[in-house]
């Protein structure tokens, strides 16, 4: 009886889901993956409250995607431990397994899920990671993101971003709408939507506003909308086009683009909208701000030597520096967290792909096999590059390592996807 | 045991689609678009010349109207761009003459000039590229006497642009459109 409820519900359910959701694969892969086996946690909690294997299966395919590790097979083993009494080490080192991770889900009262999980190195056969979360049914995945985050922090050294959050525009039958989803493209949920074009969603630092440009009014406009409440402002509407907004690193002000002097100029606004102040003097096209993170200078987009270029200002105005050479178009800067590499699209003999620069040697490396990319933005461990690039004739979403050896690409989902942002962790 | 297993996993998807996450909660905030947007912001010189001469009706209005008189340069609408460029080319200044001279003799006339670009690059740098070239069309009407309270200028950048592959169709999308007020 609950068992047909349950079909139910998930026939009512699935044409939703099956249609919004973005699916990511990997191409490539690390020169070295670490090979990890990830046992299906048992499970002593009702079927209502769980799905037989979600968690390890989110960790696996989390894990997987990242391009850093070797998800075994685990069904042929002959043990399938849940505790760490019931681990036979030689049982893992004899698939070559380097990790091992184990756990259980169990009820408890109040519609609550109890999940331990523990990391184990087989080859020294000790316990590196050991941990208990109290959840709703409803976080299962978050919290297998979250292990996820730990286990990779654990093996590379690195932080993880499998519970960030990104965002994008899908366009669909005409319509657009600015979308948000976990970094595996699960749980999209749309911000926004309208007939008219949307464009460059800008993530507030603290994770919980989009600023972004919307064609609703005919011509640009740049509206910042809080994803806690859904309320939205109008952040710009000045004469002419208003576009290009960018978050300072201390969220308090927005670098944006006005055409009030008929050319695209930079100015700083602050976040409410009040304060705004000319930043870049140029009689050619100034756009695409983007603060360094220490919040000290800008690097945009400009026209002033001819083609574009990217060059650097301090915050408040003033000289600014070119600081990309190579080649007669380079656009859409965007800094690693660290300030250390630059990525932006560079126009090559063979198409417009995204590239990465050394700011300190200005050493430039062309890291995608795609062709029509358009606004790369680092996770937020700078080791993976997403952006926007066209398969088949439709906007499709890709990401690429910085050292261009993993590549993840969007499954073909029906839309039209463009403009992604990867913004900070979940909350 | 596979099919359990396959239900299990579009069941988690289902789960994980509407787990109780901040944002998913809230309705998503809807625009309230004004009616007929999309028509009325990309009006292309060969839609209109086939709507004119299509019914006899609109023939009378043609005669009329030099703007809707396919054999009148009025009724060409689009001047066109070289790729990063936003200069007006010189096939193109008998056109923008042509509407220069219209939008004096009739003071209370107005335009928009609408500025796009190609798809190729960064939507940002489009939008600005569009603007630029609308704004050189409206130096040049400027120059020839036109008034800055008749025209405005606006940019859609690439987001018009058609899904072009070569380099006639992109040339198509690198242009400055010009519409009449009440068109």
């Amino acid at each position: 009886m609950i068992k047909n409820k349950f079909f139910l519900l998930l026939l009512l359910l699935l044409p939703i889901v099956g249609r919004a959701e973005l699916t990511l694969e990997v191409v490539g892969g690390a020169a070295q993956q670490i090979p990890i086996a990830v046992v299906p946690f048992s499970s002593q909690a009702g079927a209502t409250q769980v799905t037989q294997d979600n968690i390890s299966n989110v960790i696996g395919a989390d894990l997987r995607l990242s391009g850093l590790f070797r998800v075994l097979e685990t069904r042929g083993v002959s043990s399938q431990p849940h505790t760490l009494s019931e681990v036979k080490y030689s049982d893992w080192s004899a698939i070559q397994a380097q990790a091992l991770t184990i756990g259980t889900l169990e009820s408890l009262p109040g519609n609550r899920l109890k999940v331990s999980f523990r990391l184990l190195d087989v080859l020294k056969q000790n316990q590196l990671l050991a941990m208990e979360f109290n959840i709703t049914p409803a976080q299962q995945r978050a919290t297998a993101h979250r292990m996820a985050d730990m286990i990779y922090e654990k093996l590379t050294g690195e932080k993880g971003v499998f519970a960030t959050r990104i965002t994008y525009v899908n366009k669909e039958n005409g319509r657009y709408s600015l979308q948000v989803a976990d970094a595996d493209g699960f749980n999209p949920q749309t911000v926004v939507s309208s007939k008219e074009p949307l464009i460059s969603p800008s993530w507030s630092p603290d994770g919980t506003k989009l600023a972004y440009v919307s064609f609703e009014k005919k011509k640009p406009v740049i509206f910042v909308q809080s994803l806690v409440s859904g309320q939205r402002i109008v952040l710009a509407n000045f004469k002419g086009n208003n576009s290009a907004p960018a978050w300072s690193p201390d969220g308090t002000k927005l670098a944006i683009v006005l055409t009030y002097s008929a050319n695209s100029q930079i100015y700083v606004i602050n976040a409410d909208g009040t304060g705004l102040q000319q930043v870049s003097f140029s009689n050619g096209i100034d756009t695409e701000p983007e603060w360094s993170p220490d919040g000290s200078s800008i690097y945009f987009t400009s026209n002033r030597g001819g083609g574009p270029q990217i060059y650097r200002m301090p915050a408040l105005g003033g000289e600014a520096k070119r600081v990309t050479f190579e080649g007669a178009y380079n656009v859409s800067p965007h800094v690693s967290t660290d300030g250390k590499l630059l990525t932006f699209i560079k126009q090559t003999p063979v198409g417009f792909k995204v590239a990465v620069q050394d700011l300190a040697t200005g050493q430039v490396q062309t890291l995608s096999d795609t062709t029509q990319d358009e606004s790369p933005s680092f996770a937020p461990n700078g080791r993976m590059i997403l952006y926007a690039t066209n398969v088949g004739g439709r906007g499709s979403l890709a990401a690429v390592s910085v050292d261009g050896r993993v590549k993840q690409r969007l499954k073909d989902t029906g839309g039209d996807v463009r403009e992604p942002s990867w913004g900070s962790s979940q909350n | 045991m596979k099919k359990n297993l396959l239900i299990s996993v579009l069941l988690a998807a289902t789960l994980a689609a509407c787990s109780s996450n901040v944002v998913k909660e809230k309705p998503a905030a809807p625009v309230v678009d004004s009616s007929k947007s999309s028509q009325t912001t990309q009006p292309s010189a060969a839609a209109k010349e086939d709507s004119a001469s299509t019914t006899s009706a609109t023939q009378t209005d043609v005669a009329a109207n030099p703007l809707k008189d396919p054999n009148n340069i009025l009724s060409k609408r689009s001047i066109f761009f070289d790729f990063n460029k936003d200069e007006v080319k010189a096939e193109f200044r008998p056109l923008v003459e042509s509407h220069a001279k219209y939008l004096v003799a009739n003071p209370n006339a107005k335009v928009i000039f609408q500025g796009n670009a190609d798809n190729r690059g960064s939507r940002e740098y489009n939008l600005s590229l569009g603007q630029r070239r609308s704004v050189a069309v409206k130096k040049a009407a400027n120059v020839l006497g036109v008034q800055d309270k008749q025209i405005e200028t606006v940019s859609y950048g690439e987001e018009k642009a058609k899904d072009c592959k070569d380099e006639t169709c992109y040339q198509q999308d690198r242009r400055v459109d010009i519409v009449y007020e009440n068109e």
